[in-house]
């Protein structure tokens, strides 16, 4: 298994499942498959897939220690890009398919519907996390400065899941929202926990 | 009597078990007739194929022909929606939350036999079966445009009638101010009534003036057939001018009342869904606006969504109906 993360193939492959979402989204649009309500369906789908893809990120830590697996930290920057992909494309179909790209009423929009807000907030955040995931950029900042600056993913997924939440308060209809808090709030919860827990193995 | 043969076919102890020549030859031209006759039939079908083409039935449930409707407003031209789109993207939250899920699971829904109770301030309450009510009155087609509250519309070639015409019938007291809509709640045939999302039964309700209105329709079948179950079979509700929610679907009780009835989605949240919900563009719903709408199966993927209409555009026959009425606060 370890072997296997660490083959040059790893990385590339990873990357293409990453954009198998995105190939499906576009086949079905393409093939008009994407039921009675074809621009709903890709923004909410955008959607989805940014939340799986913040849970996968926010998951790549815990299992690697968890598991001892180091080799796992390599998927960690692309995994988050991936997050920050989606919540583009999540962004872009909301302004393209609902609005028409009319930047006048985006803006109206997001400043008129709290959860607008908080979704166009949330992706403002990952914004500077996605743009400082260079080398380059890491040894810019300095590695205390860069993992202080990356702590906002944990101000990140909380408002990521009040957006859905409020989005889906209309359906009232809350099942969902709660598996995503489940597995986020574990996450969370388990850095805490390994916070306030002494390491006891030294070198880990 | 023997059957006789070739041998002795002609020969006959009685001549009364001989059949006489005009008997014989009158039930030729009988037959010959009636063969024309089912030829003809056929050929008047196939003659009025194109007539057909024009509101194909889909051909999946029972045929429930109608009329065309001489109600103002009730035969929009637009085009009607896919009726694939029409009965695979529902809300009808009994079966599930997601527009899926009425058209996987509703086959569980048991449309007959079905009653309809009519009771509260009315001189003749009593229950009515299906077919009683289906002979009511004559079964008109009307083609109304739907709007969803959620920012999306269809346009719906209904079967159904006035649903003042029941109203005449039943006869409301003076006192009746409101007809109360109570649906079907049955956890064995629908799977979703174990989730909390609404208080169940999901009830709705109009003033007895809305009620009376010759567009509020009592619908029983689409696209020439019987209601599929996922959009509300057997008997429903279709008050064009409202958003779809108050309409409300597989009715089993009218009820008229006094008092302004408390409705589900108003009991749900009470600031998003006011009991009025007249379709209306200026007021926007807490969490989107209203404004425009996206028509399912017409407007292209990158198509901007089209303006919504106050009154889903029935203004002119409606407005009356709300005449000195502040619409923003009666939302």
């Amino acid at each position: 298994m370890r072997a296997l993360l660490l083959h040059p193939a790893a990385k590339p492959v990873v990357f293409v499942l990453c954009l198998l979402p995105l190939a499906y989204l576009v086949v079905g649009a393409a093939a008009d498959s994407l039921g009675a309500n074809p621009a709903e369906a890709l923004i909410r789908a955008a959607g989805d897939w940014t939340l799986r893809f913040l849970c996968l990120t926010l998951a790549v830590t815990p299992l690697r220690l968890r598991t001892r697996t180091p080799q796992l930290a390599r998927f960690r920057r692309m995994l988050g890009l991936f997050t920050f992909f989606y919540a583009c494309l999540h962004l872009l179909a909301y302004g393209w398919l609902d609005m028409g790209l009319d930047v006048a009423d985006i803006g109206r929009d997001i400043l008129k519907r709290p959860f607008i807000l908080v979704g166009f907030t949330t992706w403002l955040l990952l914004l500077p996390l996605a743009l400082t995931s260079s080398n380059a950029a890491v040894r810019a900042l300095g590695g205390r400065a860069w993992r202080a600056l990356h702590r906002l993913v944990y101000l990140i997924a909380p408002l990521a899941l009040l957006h859905f939440f409020w989005m889906r308060s209309g359906k009232n209809d809350f099942a969902e929202v709660g598996v995503y808090a489940a597995i986020i709030g574990a996450l969370l919860l388990e850095r805490l926990y390994r916070y306030f827990t002494p390491r006891t193995v030294a070198g880990v | 009597m023997p059957i006789r043969d070739r041998r002795n076919g002609f020969d006959h102890p009685h001549s009364r078990d001989i059949t006489p020549q005009g008997v014989y030859e009158s039930r030729r031209r009988w037959l010959t007739l009636l063969a024309t006759g089912a030829a003809g039939g056929a050929l008047a079908a196939w003659a009025g194929r194109d007539a057909l083409a024009q509101a194909a039935r889909p051909g999946k449930l029972a045929p429930l022909p109608g009329v065309a409707s001489r109600v103002a407003g009730a035969m929009t031209m637009e085009k009607s929606t896919d009726y694939q789109d029409a009965t695979s993207y529902n809300n009808f939250y009994e079966f599930g939350t997601r527009k899926s899920d009425p058209a996987r699971n509703a086959h569980t829904l048991v449309t007959s036999p079905w009653t309809v109770e009519i009771e509260g301030l009315v001189k003749k309450p009593g229950k009515m079966g299906l077919d009683e009510l289906l002979k009511l009155a004559p079964l008109e087609d009307r083609v109304y445009r739907l709007r969803c509250v959620e920012g999306w519309s269809m346009v719906i070639p209904w079967v159904g009638y006035s649903l003042a015409e029941l109203i005449k019938r039943v006869e409301p007291l003076g006192s009746a101010k409101f007809v109360e809509f109570v649906t079907l709640a049955d956890p064995r045939q629908m799977p979703d009534l174990r989730s909390g999302v609404l208080d169940w039964p999901y009830t709705e309700a109009l003033r007895l003036d809305e009620a009376q209105h010759p567009l509020t329709l009592l619908a029983f079948g689409m696209y020439g057939e019987v209601l599929p179950n996922q959009n509300g079979a057997p008997v429903r509700l279709v008050v064009p001018w409202k958003y779809g929610f108050k309409s409300a679907k597989s009715i089993v009780k009218i009820r008229f009342v006094e008092r302004e009835p408390r409705t589900a989605w108003n009991k749900a949240a009470a600031n998003e869904y006011g009991f009025y919900s007249n379709v209306n563009p200026e007021v926007d719903h807490p969490r989107w606006s209203q404004a425009t709408e996206r028509r399912i199966g017409e407007d292209g993927l990158f198509a901007k969504k089209r303006k919504t209409l106050l009154f889903n555009g029935y203004e002119a026959q409606v407005g009356q109906l709300y005449a000195g009425m502040d619409l923003r606060k009666n939302f």
